[in-house]
């Protein structure tokens, strides 16, 4: 039996590794610049100096890394959060991190600090954002030492809706060219020419996924609620704050890197379930290379589609995830 | 004398500023069947769940083989005390992976998956509880009484030295009543599981538990055995209702008749006969009876 479970999982995680080593060449070999499959390895023995190479390793596999990391890192919260809260409709934003981390833009652009601390401003101001929100949830949420998480959702969707009507607000006062700065953040980009964030970014998400799994067995556990959580020895308190710094801290670095991607924490770990079942060992693992797939097939098209320009990718996750997904819900009929 | 499994003195706990056990002392022994009752809100729960270590006691202490529970790691006490609550959740997973769950405790650091061992308990388990057959279903898809029979299913596979039920049948039609009670009632005989149980019914807790605790404004009121307890008399003292005690005919363990506010107004002729309240109906039975 358990032979066979785990049969099954690493079929699952062959498939996903497969698609994702396809997409992410498909990724690197499309673009408004013409690259044919055969010409990579002629590209890749000439080495560096040509103009080719140079689109291939410094404009394009950045973007399917960052793709990858902040992908997997959204979709790996996503499943962390729909499992803690037990609710499916959670996922990394509806905590008013991405909420917090757009305000933190948003100053940055209407300030100007970028110009004195240089672009490291965006990711920087972003991710102070999203951490001042996730510590005043948080230490909201934690009374006597217990974490109260029906409560700490109302609060997420309550700051959600502060920190967007004050971006608004910011908007409505700001000067033109400072609006579209700010409206192109929002609407979220893997372009991103800092390589050290890249790497961050990358190392992150993977370390997330790292520690996520010390937990997935008590989260488990958590499927039956807190109380019968306790009754099997599992240290609950303990789970649920890891846990929600771990997911905090993903979608944060996602967040400030990449701008807000929506739909990809929400619709990835659904999806992906109805494959795996809720059992999390083998869901967050799937997730996250369920969610890279899907962030870097999306950004693919997004710079694709009306090349030489860019679609937000942002938009293509939105429109493709929720049409996959109705289609998917209709066919299976999977309670969620 | 059995050796005591379980100790609790002097426990005053509730939640907050209001306390709802007050100065609580008993002993269970091993392999007993122990029935607690009593009207809505004397704190049979609280007592329940302060015996599974959720509730910290604010005064006494609580004794498993002797330890304190405050001094038994949360993993340890897991794999002692097992617990059943009154309603298991519909939750998204099959019935093997939700009583799987019940190894939990005995999964040591850093172990990710489930070794052979635990998978014979839990094939064991489930072939005890009858769910074989649905292993694979869904908990969400499965009836109330198969998902009440699952999460026996997964408390036996904690292995545990004590079964606590909180009301396990309150929700069930009789079929399934009598089957996980007669269950219970077998892990009890067979086994010797000591299990201590929250029920509302009396009858069935007359028909199945060895001892039975009566609590009442949060106390104990009475102790004993069922035939000890079930009294008339008791009974009206602590409900406030009347109410016949016969014997069952088949166990002979007392059965209790609840007497409707009609039945006591009632015309001559039916079986109640009118202004005589249970006292009195039990007062005039045991005199025909010592005239026999």
């Amino acid at each position: 039996m358990i032979n066979r479970k785990i049969g099954r999982w690493l079929i699952i995680l062959f498939s996903i590794i497969v698609l994702l080593v396809c997409i992410s060449f498909v990724s690197l070999w499309v673009g408004s610049v013409g690259i044919h499959l055969h010409e990579i390895f002629d590209i890749l023995s000439k080495g560096e100096g040509t103009a080719e190479y140079s689109i291939l390793f410094q404009i394009r596999l950045p973007r399917i890394i960052l793709g990858f990391a902040v992908g997997g890192a959204l979709s790996l919260a996503g499943a962390i959060l729909q499992g803690m809260f037990r609710n499916p409709l959670v996922e990394p934003y509806t905590l008013g991190i991405s909420g917090g981390a757009s305000l933190g833009v948003c100053l940055n652009i209407i300030f100007k600090w970028h110009a004195v601390i240089g672009v490291i401003a965006f990711p920087l101001s972003g991710f102070v954002g999203s951490a001042s929100v996730i510590l005043f949830v948080y230490t909201l949420s934690l009374k006597k030492g217990i974490l109260k998480t029906q409560g700490m959702l109302l609060m997420g969707v309550m700051i959600s809706f502060i920190s967007s009507s004050l971006v608004m607000l910011l908007m409505a006062i700001s000067r033109s060219e400072d609006l579209h700065g700010i409206i192109l953040w929002i609407m979220g980009s893997l372009e991103e020419p800092n390589m050290l964030l890249i790497k961050i970014a990358f190392w992150g998400s993977l370390l997330g996924l790292l520690l996520s799994y010390f937990y997935c067995l008590d989260l488990n556990a958590l499927a039956l609620g807190d109380e019968e959580a306790i009754h099997l020895g599992v240290n609950v308190e303990k789970t649920k704050r890891m846990l929600f710094l771990i997911a905090s801290i993903l979608t944060g670095f996602s967040v400030s890197v990449a701008g807000i991607i929506g739909f990809v924490g929400l619709i990835v770990p659904h999806f992906i379930r109805m494959f795996t079942g809720a059992d999390h060992r083998i869901l967050f693992i799937s997730s996250f290379l369920a969610g890279a797939c899907f962030l870097i097939f999306c950004d693919t098209l997004a710079r694709t589609v009306i090349a030489p320009m860019e679609l937000p990718v942002g938009v293509i996750t939105g429109i493709i995830g929720g049409v996959v997904f109705i289609y998917a819900l209709s066919k299976k009929q999977v309670m969620l | 004398m059995k050796e005591t499994l379980l100790a609790v003195e002097n426990l005053s706990c509730g939640y907050g500023k209001e306390i709802v056990l007050h100065d609580v002392s008993c002993r269970v022994s091993q392999g007993e069947l122990i029935g607690i009752i009593g009207p809505n809100g004397c704190g049979k729960t609280t007592f329940l769940r302060s015996i599974a270590g959720i509730l910290k006691p604010q005064n006494g202490d609580i004794f498993l083989g002797g330890k304190s529970l405050s001094r038994i790691h949360r993993k340890d006490l897991a794999q002692k005390i097992a617990v059943v609550s009154q309603f298991a959740e519909p939750i998204l997973m099959t019935v093997s992976e939700y009583i799987l769950l019940g190894r939990l405790p005995y999964y040591r650091k850093y172990q990710l998956f489930e070794t052979k061992q635990d998978e014979a308990i839990v094939q064991r388990y489930m072939e005890l509880t009858d769910l074989m057959g649905l292993k694979e279903m869904f908990m969400n898809r499965i009836s109330g009484g198969e998902r009440q029979l699952a999460s026996i299913a997964r408390a036996l596979a904690q292995e545990p030295a004590l079964l606590l039920l909180d009301e396990p049948t309150s929700h069930l039609d009789i079929t399934h009543q009598v089957k996980i009670l007669g269950l219970i009632k077998q892990l009890n005989t067979e086994l010797s599981l000591t299990v201590i149980m929250v029920l509302h019914d009396l009858n069935l807790a007359s028909e199945y538990a060895s001892r039975l605790f009566l609590l009442e404004k949060g106390t104990i009121y009475k102790t004993g055995t069922p035939e000890e307890v079930l009294t008339y008399r008791t009974i009206e003292e602590v409900y406030k209702t009347t109410v016949i005690v016969e014997k069952s005919p088949l166990s002979g363990k007392p059965y209790i008749f609840l007497v409707t506010e009609e039945a006591k107004k009632s015309p001559m002729g039916s079986p109640m006969r009118p202004e005589k309240t249970g006292a009195s109906l039990h007062h005039e039975r045991e005199m025909r009876r010592d005239h026999d």
